[in-house]
């Protein structure tokens, strides 16, 4: 891979592979996480659910349930004191369902206990019956009744275009599961006067914070939510789930509540990936310049809202892939159905888009007879063309065509020739041999917007204080991993010349919101608002101090230090609050157009996949990658986001999907729904491409996402390469490939 | 039973598990609850010198054991293995990070010089979510190489 060196005055800033301060404690157990915490007097909550996907409540009866011996609370939707509602975007799911229940695992009911086995008998102790319900599970069927969250539109360009050649295509993917390992979990404190402070693994405080103080009824003063560890999030812990819960059981009770979700609840507990249906038609001159796309999307978004509108509209957004296109007609549709909600996962409606215009821009390719890079080559979008579907101009780095050409340069694995069990399909059961082996390989290109779109106002505020004891950054931004805090005090280093940097991840009442850790957008708005708080604080050291350069020393002029950090803030620290904004997006008019992304990176994979046909199994022998990242705050962190984006990409191809029957989930645990391991993980050559983006501190580009839109279309295209057979649904199952004639 | 190196009493209710008894009673939270099944590896102990999940242990089952937890693993200094998954930027979230460890210090017990694929199959009861275990692996190479 590529890494460039900067020139650079202060050790561990800026493009530097630094150590995480949070690296000790966890790789010595000492971190702790939501469910590690602890306090003197703590009760266990614990949650009624519903087993059916649609019922009224008939009867619900809490005496036996509080009778018990060592209950402190037990608590129905009639016992939430303000709005019974919550919502990412819009507050439209009930915080306990009091006379109907949506969908399979909808909270009912709260108890707390002394401990968590009498926690869970006393739910089990409520008595409540339902009147069952037909539930609505079949999208399409739900589209035609019209029982829809949003509908999303493009047109752009003149409608009546055709090309020479068309191909057309149906694809579907499956409702993927983030599978944090960390379950939902947390602490709610009372604080004797009506408040409450709670710690929790979340994405973004400040809008847990809003959505309890409405449940609660209270003041936004009354709530603190304070980031606790995160064990993994991929989009999980954007939505409230035992939040408010929490929050309610700790004020009814007067004491603190911890709740931990088994991974079977967990599974009901947080949304999912949208499972999407696709049609798609691509119509192109013999040349292969693309000159129609039309496309339709149907994503389930199940029984509530959360962020259905959004994802809807990325999928639209993202469904002509990176590719310049004059003529297009897009319609999407986010429907209500009783199935399990989903909301946001990694990528973000643009992994299902992905998913779709891959195989098209292949299955066009073959019909043009062109070489399938080639065809990508032709058509692919760059710094300065329009994207095909907003119609607004690409305005930053956009390097398609040399991410495939280097892509296609990068070294293929040698063929494989040993009978090594590890090494084959099926792996140490033996169950294939290497004659009955075909290699595939597979290309896919993808682009994903960073940042929030269409006119939301998106900000992140950061404080940076210059002490006698170094210089704080603080922030409500969330660490869930990815290694932000890192990057921020990376960022505050290089800028202030200043190597002691320490990090605080603030409650709610102590700073602004920064808005989610998602969207890849962490690095550009959190990282941002560091930059820019910190080069404030600089200048305002410069004036103090009475020079030119600032380093932890002190001020500088002319090279001669002139004012020593003890005498600069030796009285008053200087201090720096900023709310960073990205540069203004617009709400798209009626056709779906305007400047509606603030930023896009973009990425694309190649997979190798080695199956046997006979019995439908397949191995990922080696997946390589080139991202467009912008600029590498910290290589080592970008590898990681690339190799681990990559892999939840290769598991929505080969493993994972969560079974819905009728609305019931049938998987609910790790050993139903299938992870990579160790030995599904193929090498990963990477490479990067850094051209400075538009906006964001040094040139950097949210990283997180990309790796994860391309990566799964590429190994299904590399299934198809090796077997023929036109598998246009994710994940691939053993099935799809052996029952297939030969 | 024993557990890292000193005797510790538990007076568990009865079906509790090891990594109940260690997380609840003893709070030695350092292994991590992910699955409750025996698939992800986040508990993993060292139970008289064996890798087990302690999630498929009964906590009554372990009387009179050596038990030994991320927590007793490193002394005053890191475990190499800490020491070299911390190097390779093989942390992210974490959570996974104290099985890693556990199960990957009780490889190198067994076998000091594992090859690539000894270590892939041996740790391929460990989940990870984050970092697609690239960085897992390059650092036990890496450790691996320098011995």
């Amino acid at each position: 891979m590529t890494t460039r060196v900067r020139s650079r005055t202060v050790r561990d800033g800026v493009g530097e592979s630094t150590a995480r301060s949070d690296g000790i404690p966890k790789v010595d157990g000492t971190y702790l996480y939501s469910s590690d915490l602890y306090m003197d007097r703590m009760l266990f909550g614990a949650t009624l659910r519903s087993p059916h996907p649609k019922a009224k409540i008939t009867k619900l009866d809490i005496g036996p349930a509080v009778a018990m011996t060592g209950i402190h609370a037990v608590l129905v939707g009639d016992d939430v004191p303000g709005l019974n509602a919550f919502g990412l975007e819009t507050p439209d799911q009930p915080i306990l369902a009091s006379d109907l229940v949506e969908y399979w695992g909808q909270a009912v009911a709260l108890v707390a206990a002394d401990d968590p086995e009498t926690a869970r008998l006393a739910v089990e102790a409520i008595e409540i019956e339902y009147e069952v319900l037909e539930p609505l599970t079949d999208p399409e069927e739900a589209d035609r009744r019209d029982s829809v969250f949003h509908r999303a539109r493009c047109r752009r360009g003149p409608q009546d275009v055709s090309g020479a050649v068309v191909v057309e295509g149906y694809y579907e993917v499956g409702m993927q599961d983030q599978a944090p390992l960390g379950t939902e979990s947390g602490l709610a404190i009372p604080d004797g006067q009506g408040g409450v402070d709670l710690h929790i693994a979340t994405q973004w405080t400040h809008v847990d914070r809003d959505q309890i103080v409405a449940g609660l009824g209270v003041e936004e003063d009354m709530v603190r939510v304070h980031h606790a560890g995160v064990g993994g999030a991929f989009g999980a812990r954007e939505d409230v789930s035992l939040q408010i819960h929490l929050c309610l059981l700790a004020l009814y009770t007067g004491r603190p509540v911890k709740m931990e979700y088994s991974r079977a609840e967990s599974f009901v507990g947080h949304v999912h990936r949208h499972p999407a249906q696709l049609w798609m038609r691509h119509e192109a001159d013999a040349d292969g310049t693309l000159r129609r796309i039309e496309a339709r999307v149907i994503i389930d978004g199940g029984a509530y809202r959360s962020t259905s509108d959004s994802v809807v509209g990325n999928a639209v957004y993202h469904a002509a892939g990176p590719y310049r296109c004059d003529s297009v007609a897009v319609d999407g549709v986010a429907v209500r159905t009783n199935n399990p909600p989903c909301g946001a996962m990694r990528g973000f409606g643009a992994v299902q888009a992905c998913f779709g215009h891959e195989a098209q821009m292949d299955k066009l390719a073959d019909a043009l007879g062109m070489d399938r890079v080639d065809l990508r080559i032709k058509n692919a979008l760059g710094r300065g063309d329009v994207l095909a579907t907003s119609g607004q101009v690409i305005d930053t780095s956009a390097p398609v065509v040399e991410i495939l050409e280097r892509l296609r340069r990068m070294p293929l694995p040698a063929e494989d020739l040993s009978d090594d069990p590890r090494l084959l399909p099926g792996g140490t059961g033996l169950t294939t041999s290497r004659p009955m082996v075909e290699r595939g390989v597979g290309y896919a290109v993808g682009l994903k917007n960073l940042c929030f779109s269409a006119g939301f106002d998106d900000y992140a505020e950061a404080r940076v204080a210059i002490t006698p004891f170094g210089v704080e950054v603080h922030t409500a931004a969330v660490e869930v991993g990815q290694g932000l805090g890192m990057s921020c005090a990376q960022i505050a280093r290089t800028v202030l010349g200043i190597e002691d940097v320490v990090v605080y991840y603030d409650d709610t009442s102590k700073i602004g919101s920064a808005g989610s850790t998602s969207a890849s957008r962490q690095t550009q708005m959190s990282g941002g608002a560091v930059m820019e708080a910190a080069r404030m604080a600089r200048q305002i050291a410069l004036e103090r101090g009475g020079g030119d350069e600032l380093d932890g020393e002190g001020v500088w002029k002319d090279g001669v230090l002139v004012t020593p950090m003890k005498d600069l803030v030796g009285r008053e620290n200087i201090e720096y609050h900023t709310r960073f904004h990205h540069p203004q997006t617009e709400e798209p008019d009626q056709n779906g157009q305007g400047n509606v992304h603030v930023d896009f990176a973009f990425a694309a994979h190649r997979a190798v996949v080695d199956v046997d046909r006979e019995l439908g199994l397949f191995r990922v022998v080696q997946i390589d990658t080139v991202q467009d990242v912008g600029f590498m705050i910290n290589p080592r962190s970008v590898v990681g986001q690339i190799e681990g984006g990559t892999m939840q990409g290769i598991g929505l191809a080969t493993l994972e999907e969560i079974v819905v029957e009728e609305g019931v989930i049938k998987n609910p645990t790790f050993t139903d729904y299938l992870l990579p391991t160790f030995l599904d993980a193929p090498p990963i050559e990477i490479e990067v491409i850094e051209e400075p983006s538009s906006f964001g501190p040094f040139g950097a580009k949210g990283v997180g996402e990309p790796p994860t839109v391309s990566s799964t279309a590429a190994v299904v295209a590399a299934i198809r390469d090796a077997t023929g057979l036109e598998l246009n649904r994710t994940p691939v199952r053993p099935e799809h490939v052996a029952s297939a004639p030969l | 039973m024993t557990v890292n190196g000193e005797a510790r009493v538990c007076d568990v209710k009865g079906s509790e598990s090891l990594l109940s008894a260690l997380r609840d009673y003893l709070r030695l939270t350092g292994s991590k609850g992910a699955c409750e099944q025996g698939e992800c590896g986040s508990c993993s102990v060292l139970l008289d010198g064996e890798l087990v999940c302690s999630c498929l242990v009964m906590a009554a089952d372990a009387e009179g054991s050596e038990i030994v937890t991320i927590e007793g693993l490193g002394g005053p200094e890191l475990h190499p293995v800490q020491k070299a998954l911390v190097d390779s930027g093989a942390v992210q979230c974490g959570y996974c990070t104290p099985g890693f460890v556990v199960a990957a210090a009780a490889l190198l017990e067994e076998n000091p010089a594992p090859s690539s694929d000894e270590m892939r199959e041996a740790l391929a009861g460990n989940i990870c979510r984050c970092t697609g275990y690239g960085a897992i692996l390059r650092g036990l190479e890496t450790l691996v190489a320098g011995r």
